[in-house]
């Protein structure tokens, strides 16, 4: 069963890979702008069960249901529409693409979706001034720090306002200080659009800024907000 | 660390006399700071009037008398909820939770449960902190960035510990 007002919900998720076993009946739920952070060691699985959350993995077996729909009815073409429109993703590195300059790296995902270039990049440049990067625009990423380069990056995942962020490991590679900013901007960009964030992390200074937290360990999670 | 949660825990394998007790304490948990006896004495006939240990059975020798002690029911009870209430997240944990999760392991009980619900706790108190930061000035800032690094330095070692827990159960479940 689904909690009550989730926007997002797994129940009982399994996922196999030749003989390992990533999901062994993992739950979870997040509702609208919550932010729920996914702790574990490596290798327990959380990634995987991001990317089942996500609509990029299909699990063997279990159920995912996003806004009342369940996933697993939906054809490819549908999931890669939700992926494009309602989920918005950030990850540890190598998410923009290296010709384009940095706005147009956030316009990107409007202009996928079909919006022309003009309305796209005046949208984009919006969020980039949110993130403090609207001074980068014609840069390209080979020109930018990692930090700045981050924060473009998060501009880019919120730009079709969507309702889900999933956020893998999204301070990875930065110093503590500029994976503070980045946390901040991310999180205070994300409360303003009422998303909710699924925030994959092993780091207890990033997991601060969730609301809760979710344990995954051998495949299987614990939700600590209703063990404490 | 509780002195006398930890000889209860101890007792939970089966009964044992006091001389007993301190060489299983410190063997574990006392490699700093061995119990005196009158420590161990002083904690028994205080769990013996809280109804949390009984005497088993009272040997006469040569010299004084020696009492074996057991737990009792409302001991076990006593234990578990001990164990399972995470500590309050202050520095210089360490001793403490150590002895919880040897205890756990000793006893059969979940000890990652009692690291996962540590965790939570610290994390509690980090969200505090990261919130306070957010809003503070620049003296708040490096206030709560000073809590906030030892907090996360306890964690280390609690996710640490996690992994190395089937390790820790085999050294000291000889």
């Amino acid at each position: 069963m689904t909690p009550e007002g989730s926007l997002l919900a797994a129940v009982d998720l399994r996922k196999t890979y030749g003989p390992t076993t990533a999901l062994d009946g993992a739950e979870f739920s997040i509702h609208p702008g919550e932010i729920v952070a996914v702790m574990g060691p490596s290798g327990s699985g959380k990634s995987t069960l991001l990317h089942c959350l996500a609509g990029i993995v299909t699990p063997d077996s279990g159920s995912i249901t996003y806004d009342g729909r369940e996933m697993a009815t939906m054809n490819d073409t549908q999931r890669s529409a939700l992926r494009r429109s309602e989920f918005g993703f950030v990850f540890q590195f190598g998410q923009l693409v290296p010709e384009l300059t940095c706005v147009e790296n956030v316009a990107l995902p409007l202009r996928l979706n079909g919006s022309n270039r003009k309305s796209a990049e005046r949208t984009a440049l919006q969020w980039m001034e949110r993130l403090e990067v609207d001074d980068l625009k014609g840069k390209r990423p080979g020109e930018v720090s990692g930090g700045q380069g981050q924060r473009v990056a998060v501009a880019r995942s919120l730009v079709t306002s969507p309702r889900v962020l999933f956020a893998d490991e999204p301070t990875g590679a930065l110093d503590s200080l500029n994976g503070e900013r980045v946390m901040d901007l991310l999180t205070d960009a994300a409360r303003s659009a009422n998303a909710a964030i699924v925030l994959v992390t092993h780091e207890a200074r990033v997991a601060a800024y969730s609301d809760r937290e979710i344990v995954v360990r051998d495949g299987k999670s614990r939700d600590m907000e209703r063990v404490v | 660390m509780s002195i006398g949660h930890t000889l209860l825990g101890l007792l939970e394998s089966g009964p044992r006399h006091g001389y007993d007790l301190k060489r299983a304490f410190d063997e574990k948990f006392g490699h700093d700071r061995p119990l005196h006896y009158g420590q161990v004495y002083s904690t028994m006939s205080r769990l013996l009037k809280n109804g949390l240990v009984e005497v088993d059975g009272v040997e006469a020798g040569g010299g004084p008398e020696r009492k074996r002690y057991a737990i009792t029911e409302a001991g076990v009870t006593d234990v578990q909820r001990w164990l399972a209430t995470p500590e309050k997240p202050e520095p210089y944990l360490q001793s403490t939770l150590y002895t919880k999760v040897v205890l756990a392991l000793l006893t059969h009980r979940n000890a990652a449960e009692i690291l996962d619900a540590q965790r939570s706790e610290h994390l509690r108190m980090m969200r505090i902190l990261t919130d306070r930061k957010r809003k503070g000035d620049l003296a708040d800032q490096l206030i709560c960035d000073h809590a906030l690094f030892h907090l996360e330095a306890d964690l280390r070692w609690l996710e640490l510990t996690a992994a190395r827990l089937e390790k820790l159960a085999e050294a000291v479940i000889r």
